[in-house]
């Protein structure tokens, strides 16, 4: 089912990148291009197939609770947008 | 010198014929004569590489050096290098100068081999074309009017045009192999989980790996040699032995299985590039190998399938990018989320914005099992296509792809029609396979067609020596542009 452009909305919101009324239109367009060339996934029967996230499907390794990070926060820091005191600073959340 | 390969440059600097300072300055030139035309590079600081230079020239004269010591050596700049800009070809990292080194960067370094520059890519490596970058497309060294494949692309314009003797790269769906086929230059990805992650700006971690461009695949297994290995700091970093990939180089192909897949041979396949491919494939056969017909019969879901697994990782990836703690912040915004929505609107170009949202839709609630459980599932049947051919065949050969390289702009009007450009490499990064691509020949308009081999799970020295024997006898990887100034 194509997307709606309410659907493209929700869904640029749910992505937090803003989205123009004039746009919307032809970014559903290209969308729907798009989403027709993955439903060609469903051609194929893919019952009782188990899914694949990894090449290896190795399992996560465990290490040693030990500390190897070393502080550097003002380095970080340095490339911030807005810092103060040792915090980033964004706009006020909490009223 | 700009021709030659990196074991002759290493012969030279250790026979104190050149020094690596002569050599740097030697490249840097042929940026400068040449980025004007080809905007390979998003960033050159002469006084940083020619730093590293003399000290890898000190290095040669205490008789330290390695094999790569004092080779200067371009990076894709999504490997994040310290006191050097990052920007991933976005606006949104246009100010990212790098905190720390990448490891493949940290591996370069303790080789002592210097860092040239960082090159011009596809936003967030996103791209087949290297025309979506913030700095503007990479022009083809062999038809400036031309694209040099992507995401890679600056990297492989670079070795093309004789602007660097090596490069790197990183490859998603086919972010090195493309881009070498159309710029005519040599590039491998390596298995999954052989070149560690770290500082490697994300895309889609289960499929990004990194690996090397070149002139050959001689000077490809010497740099494999430098970035392999076991990292703890990514998760799925591989612990194996180490390899020597310049090992077999020299085997005869005598009795080597040569699997060809139909699938890769038909509809689609432009016939300059299939004549070459065939041609390629006669010359094998010369060499001793044996053509066997195997099949990937859901070869043709691959692209589907990626564009529902790539896109949902990227949008996870990219969700770290809101101009909080680095990089690009909107000027104006009224509050915490119009922060977000506007840094993340103007700091993100189109293609990246389009994937992210088909990522944030195919992972939202009541769409998962329809999208990326079942792109899941195609991906597991694709790596059981590929594990029956090789029972039959040593390596998978066709058509890196389909065409040559095709105009600027051709082809960014139409997304899919750009997404379709990878539907031979794109199965390989699914399966986690390592396959590289060489120059096989030309095409239309004398544009380069590259020559797809895709080997088993950790094979990269069986393809780099079916790879060296087919160059050993053939001379197209040593063909380079014409008409290029300086």
């Amino acid at each position: 089912m194509p997307l709606t452009p309410e659907q493209v909305r929700a869904i640029a919101e749910l992505a937090r990148i803003g989205i123009s009324d004039a746009e919307v239109k032809t970014v559903q367009a290209k969308l729907n291009d798009i989403f027709e060339l993955i439903g060609q996934m469903q051609k194929v029967n893919t019952e009782g197939v188990e899914p694949m996230s990894h090449a290896q499907g190795a399992a996560l390794r465990l290490r040693e609770d030990k500390v190897t990070e070393c502080d550097q926060r003002e380095l970080f820091q340095s490339i911030a947008p807005q810092t103060e005191a040792g915090f980033y600073l964004v706009p006020k959340v909490i009223e | 010198m700009l021709n030659a390969s990196l074991k002759e440059l290493s012969a030279s600097l250790a026979a104190k014929e050149i020094s690596s300072v002569e050599l740097t300055k030697l490249f840097l030139a042929r940026i400068k004569a040449l980025n004007g035309e080809l905007n390979a590079f998003i960033t050159v600081d002469e006084e940083k590489s020619l730093a590293q230079a003399r000290a890898a020239d000190a290095r040669i004269a205490k008789g330290a050096a390695r094999p790569l010591t004092g080779i200067p050596v371009a990076h894709k700049d999504i490997f994040v290098a310290r006191d050097w800009l990052t920007s991933c070809g976005s606006k949104i990292l246009s100010n990212f100068v790098g905190p720390y080194d990448a490891h493949l960067i940290e591996r370069f370094n303790g080789a002592g081999a210097v860092l040239l520059g960082k090159t011009n890519m596809d936003e967030f490596a996103m791209g087949s074309s290297s025309e979506s970058s913030f700095y503007g497309p990479v022009k083809n060294p062999w038809n400036p009017a031309c694209v040099p494949g992507g995401s890679s692309g600056g990297s492989a314009a670079a070795v093309a045009a004789r602007m660097a003797p090596a490069a790197t790269g990183t490859d998603t769906g086919g972010s090195i192999r493309q881009p070498a086929a159309l710029s005519g230059v040599c590039g491998l990805k390596p298995t999954y989980g052989l070149v560690s992650r770290y500082g490697m700006v994300a895309f889609a971690s289960s499929l990004d790996q990194a690996g090397p461009f070149a002139k050959s695949a001689e000077d490809l297994a010497l740099l494999l040699n430098v970035i392999t290995g076991f990292d703890p700091r990514d998760s799925t970093s591989i612990e194996r032995e180490p390899e020597d990939y310049t090992r077999d180089l020299e085997k005869p192909l005598s009795g080597l299985r040569v699997g060809v897949p139909k699938e890769h041979f038909g509809e689609g396949l432009a016939p300059d590039v299939g004549a070459a491919v065939e041609a390629a494939l006669a010359q094998l056969e010369k060499l001793g190998a044996k053509r066997v017909p195997v099949d990937l019969p859901n070869s043709s879901l691959s692209v589907p399938a990626y564009y529902v697994i790539a896109p949902a990782e990227a949008s996870s990836n990219l969700s770290r990018f809101d101009g909080a703690r680095y990089g690009y912040r909107a000027k104006d915004y009224v509050d915490l989320a119009d922060m977000y929505r506007k840094t993340r609107a103007e700091g993100f170009g189109e293609e990246v914005r389009r994937r992210i949202l088909i990522g944030t839709y195919v992972l939202s609630h009541g769409y998962y099992d329809a999208y990326y459980l079942k792109a899941q599932r195609i991906r597991r049947l694709i790596a059981r296509d590929f594990a029956e051919a090789f029972k039959r065949c040593d390596l998978v050969v066709g058509p890196t792809s389909p065409t040559v390289a095709f105009k600027i702009g051709a082809k960014t009007a139409d997304p899919v029609q750009m997404y379709l450009n990878d539907i031979y490499t794109i199965p390989a990064n699914l399966a986690g396979l390592p396959a590289a691509s060489i120059p096989c020949g030309f095409g239309a308009g004398g544009l380069p067609v590259g020559l797809h081999l895709v080997g088993n799970y950790f094979s990269e020295a069986k393809i780099l020596n079916v790879a060296h024997r087919y160059q050993r006898e053939t001379d197209w990887h040593r063909r380079e542009p014409a008409g290029l100034k300086s």
